[in-house]
């Protein structure tokens, strides 16, 4: 039923659709979603015949503030794209547990592209991390963080333009841990051949499609000379099969040492889970912090792009924030989506009112609201 | 015979010199006193410090390990100013490399001499990448083991003269490194998948924490701060934390705090001014020396050193041996040299510590001799003349 109504809302008879598929429709709600966005290829761009789904998560604290603006952004834009909000405030189970509502993953497997604002997330209250869950659910493999100087934004470096692409599922983070004995704790880091190969393929993939230059791995094996060492082999594995992209190898503290002191001389990054948290984040303070900085985590099933600042809960509600993170990850999403008109025209208006500096928000030495912020955004947009 | 006659007319030559300079320093104090204590309250956080009258009659013998790369080339340097500076001071050189273990001496036979003479220079021993199989653990933690240096210290400053991105900026690394993240305890459970161990004890946990609340005190620091992953490895980075936590305790004075690695790296580059002193466990500290290295100049201007309960070991503060200069005589010596004042102060040959260490700032101040990642075309020989010819 629920298909039925979004075809007609969109305008496309049922009838004719059949005939666009090879596979039948299933009142599976995913696969609808996917076949809406069927194109037709002309001149070799894709073109899209509807609205596409896309859900958003606007988050606690100053989320809803930031992700309003940046769907008034997108309408000025004349982004085709309707958006799905879902709360993911946790909900009790049966079991007496706090979960995630079961919505977000509805929504989620419909729309496959979701955009995440800031979650404040609860210590010790023993529910599940929302990043987690969506992460396992979604095989959330790669997060990709864009690092660009913003004119206008001065900090002591100048002409940023770095790519950090983090493997996102095991490494240090696999949660493996125990008490040998009283006083001895034992961690353990897990790399895979799998995961490494698979977030060393798209690193390459990112490279070509953003049309980068070189892939640099991080590692350190020369201290763990055997996981730190399987990754190193499955990067160079990958480098061997694209030879289009130059590739370089460099141990985790020369790149920290070269990264303050030069960084320009890094293009894509490509590294184990820990080091990429701590790179990225290196990398967002190179640029201004994570108040500029946008996100994405790419997975196997979908993607889902988020603004990595915290909730801010000292201006929430006082119209103070900058959603330019928000903003910069929703061009991510676009070109995710494959609507890169549209990102480039976003991004420019966005990057052209910070570098006038005359309507900026506090965090930037600004005395703008967020209101006049998004508004001079959408003027800038909707004029290009 | 001869070496004896030549170091007996070298000891008369250089009382002679030293008579003359005792006048002349005294002068110079009645002349300057103020400022030039102000100068070494900001430098070395020590009374002024005269030329001993009488000068000890021993001398000090140090184990020397030249290390892999530029190391060979930036001792013999460090060898050519100590002489000038005419530092009683003989060196034990063991040349110990793990790319080249033809020409090495063995493990056993370096950690002895370190035991024996307790006081060590070294330059950087590099890690060859492959791993054929076989022993896990690299020479550089099988010495570290072997001594028991579990605590590095990096004092980050930045050099007056030389500009970076960060200018001003003052404060110390205490990194844990016997355990951690380097404990080379690995394998491979199914083809394909790799497990590495991270060890985190509460003995060494305690012990780094102590020595950094100790070195705190001791260097009249205000506030130490605990990097750590606990959000993430609970148990692991928690019992680091929980240890840390437990020791401040007992420190009311100094002012303790914690942070998360990855905010602590985004701090360091947008204001590395709110540091003091940093206590964090292995591969942490060896990410944040490398960071902060960056921050006032790069891997050839920052000294560092390792303790156990009765060795010292020093050398650079961020390891890089700087393979791709050997030979072309361009690595930067300030860093060896600065550790090797160091060592010179924990002998208790300040004077001749202060020596160089003035030679060196002055040289650096001056601007004219740079070598290349100072900015300038100088060379590594340039440079070390330049300290020479600075000296008093």
């Amino acid at each position: 039923m629920a298909a039925k109504a979004l075809f007609r809302s969109v305008g496309i008879p049922i009838s004719t659709f059949h005939l666009n598929l090879s596979v039948p429709v299933k009142s599976n709600l995913g696969l609808v979603s996917q076949s809406l966005a069927v194109c037709n290829h002309t001149n070799g761009r894709r073109k899209y015949s509807s609205k596409r789904l896309v859900t958003m998560i606007p988050g606690d604290g100053i989320g809803p503030e930031i992700s309003v603006s940046v769907k008034q952004i997108f309408s000025a834009a004349g982004v085709p794209i309707e958006w799905e909000d879902v709360d993911v405030t946790p909900v009790k189970g049966p079991d007496g547990k706090f979960r995630l509502p079961p919505k977000i993953f509805e929504s989620m497997n419909k729309t496959k592209v979701g955009l995440k604002g800031p979650l404040a997330t609860p210590i010790g209250k023993g529910h599940q991390s929302l990043n987690l869950a969506l992460r396992k659910a979604f095989t959330l493999f790669a997060n990709v963080r864009p690092c660009k100087s913003i004119e206008g934004f001065e900090t002591p470096y100048k002409n940023v333009d770095i790519v950090t692409i983090r493997e996102n599922t095991e490494g240090e983070y696999s949660g493996i841990e125990h008490v040998i004995v009283e006083g001895v704790v034992q961690s353990i880091k897990l790399i895979t051949e799998t995961a490494s190969r698979r977030v060393a393929e798209y690193a390459f993939k990112y490279a070509r499609e953003n049309k980068r230059s070189t892939v640099t791995a991080v590692h350190k094996a020369n201290i763990m000379r055997m996981s730190d060492g399987l990754f190193l082999k499955c990067c160079r594995e990958v480098a061997a099969k694209n030879k289009d992209i130059k590739f370089t190898e460099m141990y985790l503290d020369t790149v920290c040492l070269n990264l303050v002191q030069d960084p320009l001389s890094f293009d894509v990054l490509v590294m184990p889970n820990l080091y990429g948290d701590i790179l990225s984040d290196l990398c967002a303070g190179l640029i201004g912090g994570l108040g500029v900085t946008p996100s994405g985590n790419i997975g196997e099933e979908g993607a889902i792009f988020e603004s990595v600042h915290g909730t801010a809960p000292d201006i929430a509600g006082k119209n103070k924030a900058n959603p330019t993170a928000l903003l910069l990850s929703s061009v991510m999403m676009l070109r995710y989506m494959d609507l890169p008109t549209y990102a480039d025209r976003i991004e420019k208006a966005c990057f052209d009112v910070i570098k006038e500096g005359k309507h900026l928000t506090g965090d930037l030495k600004g005395k703008a609201t967020c209101t006049e912020f998004t508004e001079e955004i959408c003027l800038k947009v909707s004029s290009s | 015979m001869a070496a004896t006659l030549k170091t007996c007319v070298f000891t008369v030559v250089k009382n002679t010199t030293a008579q003359q300079g005792i006048s002349k320093f005294i002068n110079y104090l009645t002349a300057n006193a103020p400022s030039r204590l102000l100068h070494q309250d900001q430098t070395h956080q020590q009374a002024s410090i005269a030329e001993p009258i009488s000068r000890p009659s021993g001398r000090h013998m140090v184990t020397l390990v030249p290390g892999d790369g530029v190391g060979p080339e930036i001792m013999a340097g460090v060898q050519e100013v100590f002489k000038a500076a005419g530092v009683p001071v003989d060196f034990e050189e063991k040349f110990i490399s793990e790319i080249s273990p033809n020409t090495s001496s063995t493990l056993m036979d370096v950690v002895e001499s370190f035991k024996r003479n307790k006081v060590g220079l070294k330059g950087i021993i590099t890690t060859p990448t492959f791993f054929k199989g076989g022993v896990l653990q690299t020479l550089n933690m099988r010495i570290r083991r072997e001594l028991d240096l579990f605590a590095n210290v990096v004092w980050v400053k930045s050099l007056p003269g030389f500009t970076t991105r960060h200018n001003n900026l003052d404060f110390v690394i205490i990194r844990e490194q016997t355990e951690g993240e380097y404990s080379a305890l690995e394998h491979e459970s199914i083809p394909g998948v790799v497990e590495s161990l991270k060890i985190v004890t509460r003995k060494n946990s305690m012990r780094i924490a102590k020595f950094a609340f100790d070195y705190a005190m001791r260097h009249s620091r205000k506030k130490v701060t605990a990097v750590h992953k606990a959000n993430i490895m609970k148990l692991g980075d928690g019992l680091f934390l929980q240890c840390c936590s437990d020791i401040s305790k007992l420190y009311p004075k100094i002012e303790f705090e914690t942070m998360i690695i990855d905010n602590c790296c985004m701090q360091l580059v947008s204001n590395p001014y709110q540091f003091d002193v940093m206590v964090m466990p292995n591969l942490y500290g060896n990410i944040v020396d490398n960071l902060a290295a960056g921050l006032v100049g790069g891997a050839g201007v920052v000294p560092g050193e390792s303790y156990s309960s009765n060795v010292a070991v020093f050398e650079q503060g961020a390891r890089h041996a700087f393979a791709e200069a050997v030979g072309k005589n361009i690595a930067n010596p300030t860093a060896t040299l600065l550790a090797s004042c160091n060592m010179l102060n924990h002998i208790h040959l300040e004077y001749h510590s202060k020596l160089i260490q003035d030679a060196v700032l002055k040289v650096i101040k001056s601007g004219k001799v740079c070598t290349q990642d100072m900015g300038g075309y100088s060379s590594t020989s340039d440079f070390i003349h330049a300290v020479v010819n600075s000296l008093p």
